[in-house]
């Protein structure tokens, strides 16, 4: 095959999400349609105007020993809990030199939504409580956004460079297009990428609640989230992540590495709209999709599959089952696409990189999981959406796209190929 | 006034909560840094939980000078008195 640019391939994969404290248990069940969303237990919820979250299956508690957890905001646990398993699953050991890496070709890309929100309020309740002298000297260290990523950098001491995109709810993509970057342009061989969210605490489910963002539904929490049907209305906040070893594929097969997928291409954009509410005619989105085909090689015949963002919320799924009318055309209804938001609620900024590891999987296993609680769907999505059951794909070489959307407008897009 | 005993034992429940040293290594003779391996940061954690449990004040400018767990425990012991 002859392609213009470096080509990049998926060879480890780690997640912890509300569904399984690992890509394997996370898999199963998302296969299997099974919700992580419940009903939230913490004394604080009673205040709240909605109770319901979708928090991780394992807590990183369960994982990390405490002095290392202590020092490390919760959205930082589980990047360092998906970076072992990734680094584990695409067959290194040790620290970069130690796995026969040049440190200075291994690079860290893990996106946060929001940062260190939890180790901020805590330290300004303790400020209030009990004065300056009890906030935390590793405040700072902890709360800033790039925390996850530098830890990451730090427990593996890749050295090519540690980045952290933010742009809302698509960071966990937009770290998985830099990091195709980062190979493509030559600056690394191997990047760990992907993005954490750790939010759900009371100030950000009353803020996204009072943007009307969240589900106010409060019958059985594993229906709540509801993409593409009619009685949705709004997504439910979940916590969690997911990193993958990104590699030049030269890199991986001279040292044989197994490969899930090649990561092919990716397409941004901005709305330039409105800062929370999405563009109606979806052009924006048209935009990264069509932007993401082009650096791929790939035309819309070759989308055999896509994860959708679709959140749950009234105006954002309509908007995307809108734009992929638009690039897919007449054959959009036999395109098989999933939302896996359905199960796992919505990670923000661990939401994109979660996803692309289920599209990923879905290319490595020909099987599309289903989408939970598509009881009747919304009369303006026109969209072959899989339910119930997994749905499989054809064998040989296919490409899916995963979409990622993200309060303020931002669009981010990858195509994933299994050659 | 605690003993000087009680004031290490109380100083390396302190110094195992926060960095997971054993509580058994944390002697009079042994540095903070070189050998406990504790950084600046976790320093003054150390510093202030050493504050909250024993009632003292420990001033920043004085921090430096507490170079092993026994310059640690004079200073709680003077302070204190």
């Amino acid at each position: 095959m002859s392609r213009s640019q470096a080509r990049v391939v998926v060879t480890g994969l780690g997640a912890t999400t509300p569904v399984g404290g690992d890509v394997a248990s996370t898999w199963e069940s998302l296969l299997a349609g099974r919700s992580g969303v419940r009903k939230l237990t913490q004394e604080w919820v009673a205040d709240l105007p909605v109770q319901i979250g979708a928090p991780a299956a394992v807590d990183p508690s369960e994982v990390l020993p405490r002095v290392e957890a202590r020092r490390l905001d919760r959205s930082a646990q589980f990047a360092i809990i998906c970076a072992r398993q990734a680094w584990a699953d695409a067959g290194f050991s040790g620290k970069a030199s130690e796995a026969g890496l040049d440190p200075d070709r291994v690079g860290v890309v893990c996106a946060s939504g929001i940062g260190g929100l939890t180790t901020l309020l805590s330290n300004y309740d303790q400020l209030l409580a009990s004065g300056p002298r009890r906030v935390s000297p590793l405040a700072i260290p902890m709360l800033m956004p790039n925390s996850p990523s530098a830890n990451v950098s730090i427990e593996l001491q890749a050295q090519a460079g540690a980045h952290t995109p933010v742009s809302a709810c698509s960071s966990g993509a937009e770290a998985l297009a830099y990091a195709l970057d980062m190979i493509r342009a030559g600056r690394a061989d191997v990047v760990v990428a992907g993005g954490t969210e750790a939010v759900i605490s009371p100030l950000p489910i009353a803020a996204f609640a009072n943007m009307m963002a969240l589900s106010k539904r409060d019958d059985d929490p594993t229906v709540v989230s509801r993409p593409f049907d009619k009685n949705r209305d709004g997504f439910v906040l979940g916590e969690g992540g997911a990193l993958m070893v990104l590699e030049s594929a030269e890199h991986a097969e001279a040292r044989g590495a197994r490969i899930y997928a090649e990561i092919a291409g990716a397409g941004m954009s901005a709305d330039a709209h409105h800062i929370a509410q999405p563009e109606p005619s979806g052009r924006g989105v048209v935009t990264a999709i069509r932007k993401a085909l082009a650096d791929g090689e790939l035309s819309p015949d070759d989308i055999a599959h896509i994860n959708c963002h679709a959140t749950s919320t009234p105006a954002g799924d309509v908007a995307e089952s809108t734009a992929l009318n638009t690039v897919f055309g007449d054959r959009t209804p036999s395109i098989p696409v999933t939302a896996p938001k359905s199960m796992i609620g919505h990670l923000l900024g661990g939401a994109g990189a979660v996803e692309s590891l289920a599209t990923v999987l879905t290319l490595h296993h020909g099987l599309v999981p289903p989408t939970a609680n598509v009881d009747d769907v919304d009369d303006d999505i026109n969209l072959d959406i899989v339910r119930t059951t997994p749905r499989k794909l054809d064998d040989g070489p296919l490409a899916a796209l995963n979409d990622s959307f993200g309060f303020g407008g931002h669009n981010v897009v990858l195509a994933f190929r299994r050659t | 006034m605690a003993s000087t005993e009680e004031i290490r034992e109380g100083l390396a429940e302190i110094v195992n909560e926060i960095t997971g040293v054993p509580a058994e290594d944390v002697q009079l003779g042994k540095s903070f840094t070189d050998d406990l391996d504790i950084d600046s940061l976790s320093m003054v954690e150390v510093v202030v939980a050493a504050e909250e449990k024993f009632g003292v004040k420990i001033p920043d400018e004085e921090v430096k000078n507490l170079a092993t767990v026994g310059d640690a425990v004079t200073f709680i012991e003077k302070a204190g008195s």
